[in-house]
């Protein structure tokens, strides 16, 4: 059986006793060069890598994420510029996974088949759609699995343990575990002794499923949570890269540097 | 795409919330999966709970005021001197627009749920006034979402909200209207659903909302009917029911009743924002032919750009300026049973202005829309033909807009 490279990243980390680091950073962002650039930069530290493509009614994005989309959407991102720099950054670095995140409208307009086609062809190994829960993601996520994407299910503090059980056993490698009632890029309002309880009743139900924690994870919280699967770590960085635009810093250098400092604080000293 | 007779069109989706199998649905982040699933149980059950239904119509009956004056606009139709034209004034509810409906509806099963805090979006600032109103009736804490550009020029209905103790919260992201007010206000219900209740304001968003608020606003139509039947002995032979379209929310309400008659017999025509008549921008994504897409929830029809993003759009009245539609619309469009077409902003203020110097009643922007169509179409009718314009706002709203564009003052 082949392996996918999301689960090999996971098997990584787990040899050397430390969650994986996820990054999430928008296509775009600030505009197509520099989004490629941070990317490559990041890479180095990031053991999966998240890249958002913007929608501008993002329903379940936080400040930072939505001024991200809005600022990669002002510099004229389109689907086609996504789709190249994932092609460019597999290009670069071939072994690193890359997980396409975004909202339903943008595939449906793309249309469903080709959409899946032209991820297949640039290389995304992974996909998280906001928008589509479960139980009507069933035959995209079905048809992302005869292509060998990963299509990534979501749960939530809200989620039943019926239907915990149920989206589990229709998901892939990976399962992304949403922290808290909020949208991204949230303050932690749940103590990381609670996350990680909701944490250990999904690895309960199937401990061979990679679960990632997502949402209110900074550089503050990342160490408390490192128990982990894998921490995603999104909003903290679209607003580093706000922050270095609004000092005229370059957002590769900062956001690289914060990345770094990420990492660190989840390696097992 | 066939509509079926004797069920309410509300209730005519299939089993993961599409109407005519492509329009409504849930697309939802998996957090609100169980708020939604919760509500859509709670309002299974109340819907069927006499003491509920008892509830509701005193509360429209002695708080909304019900049922709203049906009259007939002798001035204006001598004018046109063709087909009869009568208004339903829905505006003179309680608070002054069809919003009152729903916002109420939503106020009780708040309280049922248990929850104390409401919220709620809004364009125009009627969906909000009035769950501002409704929140203060039943005690609970309300929070309105509202785009910056709204509060602007909608600044009578911001007053009253305040008014009434709601915390106006001023969106202002993208377009500074109403769909960026729907989007915060959806946001935060993502954060905070455990404790709070959500409204939305018109028959939009995910498949529960739809038919809560049209549930809601059914009154109007169950009231047309009795009084049509009252007045002319029956319902007349050839009836057009003419209204506004923003979401959908006083349209679908003022038609429930009388979708099942033969089109032929009652014709229900739907009017959009066309916008500016120099401006390429509008909000009439059923009758400028816009895309299929998904928006805050569901499918409908939206004004969007080939990649999917959301288009601007832009119209005189904050009401209609949404870039979506209810799914419901998308279906009665589909299956051909109403017809949809748009006035611009200066047909509407003509529109208005006609009316207002005619008549005693003063619609708001929104159903000038209708009375546009109503002026636009009558004059070719025959005389035994009824026109009803349901005139679902009033203008004081608009009294900042009015003044500028029309130099017409309100009281």
């Amino acid at each position: 059986m082949n392996i996918s490279p999301i689960s090999l990243a996971f098997k990584k980390c787990k040899v050397e006793n430390r969650p994986a680091l996820l990054t999430y950073t928008v296509a775009g962002d600030n505009n197509k060069k520099k989004s490629l650039e941070i990317l490559k930069s990041i890479s180095k530290y990031a053991d999966i890598c998240e890249i958002g493509f913007p929608h501008n009614t993002p329903i379940a994005d936080g400040g930072q994420i939505q001024t991200s989309a809005y600022r990669a959407i002002k510099n004229g991102i389109k689907m086609k510029d996504v789709f190249q720099i994932v092609k460019k950054f597999k290009k670069f670095k071939n072994s690193k996974p890359v997980i396409l995140m975004g909202y339903y409208n943008m595939i449906y307009q793309y249309g469903e088949n080709n959409f899946i086609n032209k991820c297949k062809k640039v290389g995304v190994d992974g996909l998280i759609v906001v928008d589509l829960p479960w139980p009507d993601n069933k035959y995209f996520a079905k048809r992302c699995k005869k292509k060998s994407i990963n299509f990534i299910q979501l749960l939530s503090p809200t989620t039943s343990k019926e239907r915990m059980k149920k989206i589990i056993r229709d998901s892939h490698d990976m399962i992304y575990y949403i922290s808290m009632l909020s949208t991204t890029g949230g303050k932690l309002k749940v103590s990381p002794k609670e996350i990680l309880k909701n944490y250990q009743k999904i690895k309960k139900i199937n401990n061979l499923k990679k679960v990632v924690i997502g949402f209110g994870i900074t550089e503050k919280t990342i160490s408390k949570l490192k128990s982990a699967d894998g921490l995603v770590v999104g909003s903290t960085i679209c607003k580093e890269i706000s922050k270095s635009l609004e000092k005229r810093q370059n957002p590769v250098t900062n956001v690289s540097n914060m990345v770094k400092r990420l990492k660190n604080k989840i390696k097992i000293i | 795409m066939k509509i079926k007779k004797k069920i309410p069109l509300i209730d005519q989706h299939d089993k993961n919330g599409f109407w005519g199998g492509k329009f409504g649905g849930n697309f939802i982040p998996e957090t609100l999966k169980k708020p939604v699933d919760d509500l859509t149980k709670l309002f299974a059950k109340i819907r069927k709970d006499k003491n509920f239904i008892k509830k509701r119509d005193y509360y429209f009956k002695n708080y909304v005021g019900a049922p709203t004056p049906f009259i007939k606009l002798n001035n204006l139709t001598n004018y046109l001197g063709g087909a009869q034209i009568w208004a339903k004034v829905v505006s003179e509810a309680n608070g002054g627009a069809h919003k009152i409906y729903n916002a109420t509806v939503h106020a009780l099963i708040c309280k049922k749920a248990g929850k104390k805090y409401v919220i709620g979006d809004t364009g125009a600032g009627y969906a909000g006034k009035m769950l501002s109103m409704a929140a203060k009736k039943f005690d609970l804490k309300c929070k309105i979402f509202m785009g910056a550009k709204d509060i602007k020029r909608q600044k009578p209905n911001c007053d009253a909200m305040r008014k009434n103790g709601a915390e106006i919260v001023p969106v202002y992201s993208g377009s500074q209207t109403l769909v960026d007010a729907v989007s915060e206000c959806m946001r935060y219900w993502v954060s905070n659903c455990d404790t709070t209740h959500m409204c939305v304001g018109s028959t939009v968003g995910p498949n529960i909302f739809v038919k809560i608020c049209g549930w809601s606003t059914a009154q109007i139509s169950r009231e047309l009917k009795i009084q049509l039947k009252s007045e002319f002995n029956a319902i007349p032979k050839k009836l057009k029911l003419i209204n506004c379209i923003g979401g959908g929310s006083s349209a679908y309400g003022f038609w429930s009743e009388f979708i099942d008659y033969n089109k032929k017999q009652i014709e229900l025509i739907g009017v959009e924002a066309g916008g500016p008549k120099k401006s390429k921008l509008h909000a009439a994504p059923l009758s400028k032919g816009a895309k299929l897409g998904i928006l805050h929830g569901s499918a409908s029809y939206v004004c969007q750009n080939n990649e999917g993003q959301i288009n601007e759009t832009e119209s005189i009245s904050a009401g209609l300026d949404y870039p979506g539609v209810s799914p419901i619309h998308c279906f009665l469009k589909d299956a051909g049973r109403a017809r949809y077409t748009y006035a611009s902003d200066e047909e509407a203020l003509n529109a208005y202005k006609l009316v207002t110097e005619l008549e005693s009643i003063s619609p708001s922007l929104e159903p000038a829309h209708a009375f546009a169509e109503a002026i636009k179409i009558a004059p070719k009718l025959s005389k035994d033909t009824i026109i009803i314009c349901n005139s679902c706002g009033d203008s004081y709203k608009d009294r900042d807009i009015l003044k500028k564009r029309l130099d017409k003052h309100i009281k």
